[in-house]
């Protein structure tokens, strides 16, 4: 009964969604108020029917009903609860009903919170909503329905792919949807004021917090794919450039632009064109991530068994999408007239330089992730694209990026005085040198790589700069303290955002620096008793211990003790599991971690005489990435909590004589 | 400034960038492009030692051979082998008659020496290249699909 209720719910969802795109559009071009405000209601209802039919997939994945086939398909009664939970989102058709779940959330944000927008603008926005809803919905009853039915119902299921059984990737698929389909509220906006032919400071202010909320999750989502993978698969790496990871990354890359050029848009009213289309072309890169991970057309370590058929739905769905809006824009964009000029250098000037750097990245990115198709599809060799390819090009676009990045902020609007924010920053200046020349020493002179020092000297130049930029705002110590305090508890949160934001940069790329720099890999046969010394530690592997009872696993189990300068560090335990159903292993890496390193210790096959392979890591500063991305998230969210989001600032008139009022 | 004059800024930070982009992506791909071959491709052409390559086919029924932590195996697509070695430790889901991609360099005796053996998270998935070899040495069994 249950999942016919769902699968009702889903029929109905679609029907809402044809009115939802047609009514309230049609309404806006005729100027039929009551006709518009259709929008929100359908949009509401549109999330009650998602959210039954969502409840009830996880109520049948709590209840294990295996008359239901994807439970069958991707759960077990043995499974603790949470993966029970976490499975419904863990199999095609179970997270694509998440993507438009999270579609219907939006919707429903809109209407909830879009009391203060313009009618037309909001009618419309929600009918490109609705039209989106519709493809995915159609694409979910037509080829990926969860609610198909077994008859006779097996006893037990197939299990859950025992890698997907781990708090970290429980949690990384509704994240990244989270963000993917965040960047559905900027797209949607954006085909709204192309159809309306109107951008300006209010739409951008609209269309700005969703972005940063896109952003921040999909901040999350990739930071938490990158630690699952860091330590689940074993090999002491974080991010491999493969393309399900590359899929992340570029809207992430076109995101952050947006984010940034949403920024001129709304303070200087400019720049507007480019805008809307770096929205079209996030959301566009979203579902072409959706597409990579779905269709499979790509071979990729994180590939799941996939479905053509599927793909080719959803590769229609893009086309129509992308070249739809395309054409839309190509339309109506020339339309859209710039406001405010300015010079290169400037405020605004080295946001479009983020902005050209950024889409690069994006498009390189793009092109090395694509291109085994294109040789393959041209007949030009089997060939894969790997970090070689993407570091080669990746790297030189960012440095510029963020060397950029720490004068960007002192340059004024307009205007900027280069040589003036240069000579403010000779602090950060004399930061990078010390760095280096620290960096040099402690590499141990010539032997420790040159770009390890420019990599951590670039960090030191964003982090110093940017808290320079900040004491520059509040005027310290050139003003007396009491004057300064005011002003640091006025500044605007979105000032304290940025700065965050581009802290959590700095970190990162200190990071990033480290791990690639200075990783020690030590593989070897180690029997109990044996010992090996990594970056200064000592570890002894005391023993094994094999068929240790899990929930639904047994596993081996090796005990490193870790000693120091003759004083004990810790002891990891690394394991080997051997899930029950389906029949498979997985690696369980131990790690201890002092913040400035990891010590990473995985447990490998017994080699028959008594021996076990291990592979022992000291991967310095790798804890640096994630929690600088946790640091960029926290800038997005403080940057979120700005009072001009939260007060009822996107008035249209905002600017007309009525300023007053507020 | 004028609207003239910032539209020509545009094109020419659009053109630097791009251009810088092409430049970068050319030289980047003549250095680490890897190419995919079957054992069969291996035997009919030549290959120059040293170049980075991958090669993809089964892992061959009892050739696994464990001495320290140095692995061999043969890789299979079922008309000709490749001997492989490797050290580390091997994915989870590597296993004899099933499905490997293995990246790395060809020595002078016809040996292959993996750097890297791909793992993969689903053991029904049968990596596109090595299902395509396969097909190709016409020895392609429906065997790594889902029910």
């Amino acid at each position: 009964m249950i999942p016919e209720i769902g699968h009702f719910a889903l029929i109905v969802a679609l029907f809402v969604s044809v009115v939802q795109a047609v009514v309230p559009l049609v309404g806006a071009i005729r100027g039929d108020r009551a006709w518009m405000d259709m929008a929100r209601p359908a949009a509401l209802a549109q999330f009650a029917l998602i959210a039954t039919a969502f409840g009830a997939l996880m109520s049948c994945y709590v209840s294990s009903d295996f008359s239901v086939l994807n439970v069958v398909q991707n759960s077990h009664t043995d499974k603790p609860l949470i993966y029970k939970m976490s499975g419904v989102w863990a199999n095609h058709e179970g997270s694509m009903l998440l993507w438009v779940l999270i579609l219907s959330v939006y919707g429903m944000a809109v209407s909830v919170f879009g009391g203060n927008l313009p009618p037309g603008l909001r009618a419309r926005a929600l009918s490109v909503q609705a039209m989106i809803g519709f493809g995915f919905l159609l694409f979910i009853l037509l080829t990926s329905n969860p609610f198909t039915r077994v008859d006779p119902a097996p006893v037990n299921g197939d299990g859950l792919n025992p890698l997907l059984q781990d708090p970290g990737l429980a949690f990384h698929p509704p994240f990244l949807y989270l963000g993917y389909v965040g960047f559905s509220m900027a797209f949607s906006f954006a085909i709204a004021a192309l159809l309306e032919g109107r951008v300006d400071a209010a739409w951008a202010r609209w269309v700005r917090p969703w972005t940063l909320v896109a952003w921040c999750a999909l901040t999350l989502g990739i930071a938490m794919g990158s630690w699952w993978a860091y330590y689940t698969l074993g090999w002491g790496g974080w991010w491999y450039w493969d393309p399900v990871e590359n899929a992340s990354l570029m809207p992430w890359l076109a995101g952050t632009a947006l984010l940034h050029s949403s920024i001129v848009v709304e303070k200087r009213d400019t720049l507007k064109a480019w805008t809307i289309l770096l929205a079209i072309v996030t959301f566009s890169l979203s579902l072409l991530g959706t597409f990579l991970v779905r269709s499979g057309v790509l071979t990729s370590v994180h590939s799941f068994a996939a479905d053509p058929a599927r793909g080719v739905f959803v590769l229609a769905l893009l086309v129509v999408v992308t070249g739809g809006s395309l054409m839309l824009f190509a339309i109506r964009g020339p339309a859209l007239k710039g406001g405010g000029l300015f010079t290169p250098l400037s405020r605004e000037g080295s946001l479009l330089l983020n902005n050209v750097l950024m889409s690069t990245a994006s498009g390189t990115v793009l092109l090395g992730t694509l291109y085994p198709l294109f040789a393959d599809a041209l007949d030009l060799g089997k060939v894969s694209v790997g970090a070689p390819f993407f570091n080669a090009v990746f790297i030189p676009l960012m440095v510029p990026m963020v060397v950029t990045m720490a004068v960007a902020p002192l340059l004024s609007w307009k205007r900027g005085d280069l040589m003036g924010a240069l000579g403010r920053l000779k602090f950060a200046a004399v930061a990078v040198i010390a760095v280096m020349v620290g960096t040099w020493f402690l590499g141990g002179g010539s032997s420790g790589p040159v770009w390890a020092a420019l990599g951590l000297g670039l960090a030191a130049w964003l982090a110093v700069g940017t808290l320079f930029d900040w004491a520059e705002r509040v005027r310290l110590f050139r003003v007396p303290f009491a004057q300064s305090l005011d002003k640091i508890l006025r500044l605007p949160r979105s000032a304290y955002g940025m700065t965050v934001a581009h802290l959590g940069v700095a970190v990162v790329i200190a990071g990033i620096t480290g791990s690639s720099a200075w990783t020690i890999e030590k593989i070897q046969v180690m029997r109990p008793g044996d010992t090996v010394t990594v970056a200064g530690y000592d570890l002894t592997l005391v023993g094994t211990e094999d068929n240790i009872p899990g929930p639904n696993y047994t596993t081996l189990r090796a005990h490193f003790s870790v000693v120091r300068d003759g004083r004990p560090v810790t002891d990891l335990y690394p394991e080997k599991r051997m899930f029950r159903q389906p029949p498979r292993p997985t690696t369980d890496a131990a790690i201890h971690t002092n913040l400035l390193g990891d010590l990473y210790a995985v447990i490998g096959d017994a080699d028959g005489t008594g021996g076990f392979v291990t592979r022992l890591y000291f991967n310095p500063l790798v804890p640096w990435i994630f929690l600088g991305a946790v640091v960029m998230v926290i800038g997005g969210l403080v940057s979120l909590t700005d009072r001009r989001y939260r007060v009822g600032a996107p008035l249209r008139n905002a600017r007309a004589p009525a300023k007053g009022r507020a | 400034m004028t609207r003239k004059q910032r539209r020509l800024y545009f094109v020419v930070l659009g053109m630097l960038a791009l251009g810088a982009a092409t430049a970068l992506v050319l030289t980047a791909m003549s250095d680490t492009l890897v190419y995919f071959y079957t054992p069969s491709d291996l035997k009919t052409r030549h290959v120059s030692e040293g170049r980075r390559m991958r090669i993809g086919g089964l892992v061959e029924q009892g050739s696994v051979e464990r001495k320290g932590d140095e692995v061999r195996f043969v890789v299979t697509d079922l008309t000709a082998t490749l001997p492989v070695v490797y050290r580390g430790v091997l994915p989870d889901l590597f296993r004899e008659g099933q499905g490997v991609v293995t990246e790395g360099k060809m020595d002078g005796q016809g040996l292959f020496h993996a750097s890297e053996v791909l793992a993969k998270h689903d053991e029904n998935y049968m990596p596109k290249e090595v299902a395509d070899a396969l097909k190709k040495s016409g020895q392609w069994q429906e065997e790594g699909k889902k029910p």
